[in-house]
């Protein structure tokens, strides 16, 4: 049955460095280098790539990326709609069912952010410190859907991701009695695994429970170090069939399942909607979808020896650990408490990368290029006999999810 | 005009043919929500569909303004100048408008003190003689 699946070969990155911190090299130069990479990983040849597949907020237009690294032909290029950083397993979805179709033999899945060469994300493009606009405010016009709904939330003061996903934290705090401290825990556990791994941004920089709750609030209850980073890399993920996968120069990880989408009635999800059911308005929002990825690999949460959750916020690791069936509802607190997400001898070890909060804001792709490396042994954070991982991308937007399986 | 609570550099509202009705609405600090006339449900933001009965036929509805709040962020970072901190962002779920929730602010209040539960009304900052946003208070009777 596994025959026709596809399979991640080949994974590669370009150096992490803080936001602003590339200047030397264009964003989508830096995509290049990433694909490159992963492409060599792979053993394969850049004359064997027919497909490109990125998600939302890239400005690395595939197109463009084929011409500069001299694809023979173009078979396949993909673009997710699901929101920035709730797309990138949607990527590799979308691209196993190229591969797994014939529309393309070999795929890379890429994401490169240089923030300084761009704009800062959480700004919404607004400058706090720029001059007022002499003329008295009124109602502007929004020449898209996604501004006619940020018109519900911008003049409230809506722009930050930190403060939108608060909301929902916030309101599992009231309900199950989540505190801070937990909170805080996943982010010192994820800096731990960061501290391990040479790639990672703030692999020198220790972080303590009394220093997590020591930095500042920036939208309550999301301290400073419950926010994932804002960096400059770039990252990319070669997907091909099962007969391609079988002699190449790593071991390949087949893609057991992978699943994407949005509840009803959820748009763009807590940044922009007021009116998520009640049912799942503290929550990530992918317990809908996680069901259909376990019944669709014949596992379930017990089967996951790794994951790499897309951490954002603190709070969203929680709400997903919930979601997809890590513990009860509401229990996610006591879980994190108990040191389950923690490389060596945690029950669900997670973010064996240090994550977006520690190792590099890649939107979540260098969350597959974890999981591939803890399942091929390469991790710097190695779980023991590690066979299923679950990745994920994005929660509290709609979201995506791959499960991935050691061949 | 009004009391003020945010400065003018706020960023104004962006609305297309299908939400402008609200901020016009809104201008004559009437709160409003969209009522679909074939099934009732009621909805916010504006949207051209029912999503329960895929109607197209739609009324808007004053509601009252009261409400208690569903959940709360307290923001300290500005996203314009002049802005007073830190600031409340809230989710309100509205008592007369079908279930319905609106996303503003609770304002006149001590963050500090902001509950979920916490019952509050509508308060309008005229920002400017064409745009009134519609911010939430803690209800008087219970500051007394």
């Amino acid at each position: 049955m596994s025959r026709s699946r596809a399979h991640i070969v080949g994974v590669g990155e370009s150096r992490y460095a803080r936001w602003g911190k590339i200047g030397d090299v264009t964003e989508h130069a830096l995509a290049c280098q990433a694909i490159q990479r992963a492409v060599a990983d792979a053993g394969l040849s850049m004359d064997d790539v027919d497909g490109l597949a990125s998600f939302a907020e890239d400005r690395n237009e595939a197109v463009f990326l084929a011409a500069e690294l001299g694809l023979p032909a173009l078979r396949f290029a993909n673009m997710v709609w699901l929101p920035g950083g709730g797309g990138g397993c949607a990527a590799i979805s979308n691209a196993s069912m190229a591969v797994e179709t014939g529309q393309a033999e070999v795929v890379v899945v890429y994401r490169s952010l240089c923030q300084g060469q761009f704009f800062r994300f959480g700004t919404g493009g607004l400058d706090a410190s720029a001059p007022v606009e002499p003329k008295p405010p009124t109602v502007q016009q929004a020449n898209s859907l996604m501004l006619a709904s940020m018109g519900f939330a911008i003049p409230y003061g809506l722009v930050m991701a930190a403060a939108a996903y608060a909301l929902p934290t916030r309101r599992h705090m009231h309900l199950y009695g989540t505190t801070s401290e937990q909170l805080g825990r996943i982010a010192v556990t994820f800096r731990e695994h960061a501290s391990r791994n040479p790639r990672a941004v703030m692999g020198g920089r220790p972080m303590t429970l009394e220093d997590h709750q020591a930095s500042p609030m920036i939208a309550d209850p999301h301290r400073l170090f419950d926010c994932c980073l804002e960096s400059d890399g770039a990252c990319a993920v070669v997907v091909t069939t099962a007969e391609r996968a079988r002699d190449l120069a790593k071991r390949p990880v087949e893609i057991l399942a992978s699943e994407q989408g949005a509840p009803k009635g959820y748009a763009f999800g807590h940044f922009t909607n007021a009116n998520i059911a009640d049912e799942i308005y503290a929550t990530g929002g992918c317990e809908q979808m996680a069901g259909r990825l376990w019944a669709k690999a014949g596992v379930g949460p017990g089967d996951v020896d790794v994951a790499q959750i897309y951490d954002h916020f603190t709070g969203c690791v929680l709400m997903q650990i919930e979601d997809y069936g890590f513990c009860q509802r509401g229990e996610g607190g006591p879980f994190i408490e108990s040191g389950a997400l923690s490389w060596h001898g945690g029950s669900l070890p997670t973010n064996t990368h240090g994550g977006s909060l520690s190792e590099a804001y890649i939107h979540g792709l260098n969350h597959v290029v974890e999981g591939v490396r803890s399942l091929r042994r390469e991790s710097t954070s190695p779980v023991e006999n590690a066979e299923v991982c679950l990745v994920t991308s994005g929660a509290c937007v709609p979201s995506s999810a791959v499960l991935l399986g050691r061949k | 005009m009004s009391e003020r609570f945010f400065p003018d550099s706020m960023p104004p509202p962006l609305a297309d043919t299908i939400t402008l009705p609200w901020w016009q609405a809104a201008a004559l600090h009437r709160l409003v929500v969209q009522r679909c006339t074939s099934c009732e449900h009621t909805r916010l933001p504006p949207a051209p569909v029912c999503p329960e009965c895929r109607s197209a036929d739609s009324a808007w509805k004053e509601v009252s303004g009261r409400g208690e709040v569903y959940t709360y962020t307290v923001v300290h970072r500005p996203i314009a100048a002049g802005q007073t901190l830190p600031y409340v962002i809230a989710v309100i779920a509205l008592e007369d408008a079908g279930g319905v929730r609106i996303l503003s602010n609770v304002v006149g209040a001590n963050p500090k003190e902001i509950r979920i539960g916490m019952p509050v009304e509508l308060v309008w900052e005229d920002m400017s003689a064409d745009l009134a946003i519609p911010r939430f208070r803690p209800t008087q009777s219970e500051m007394k």
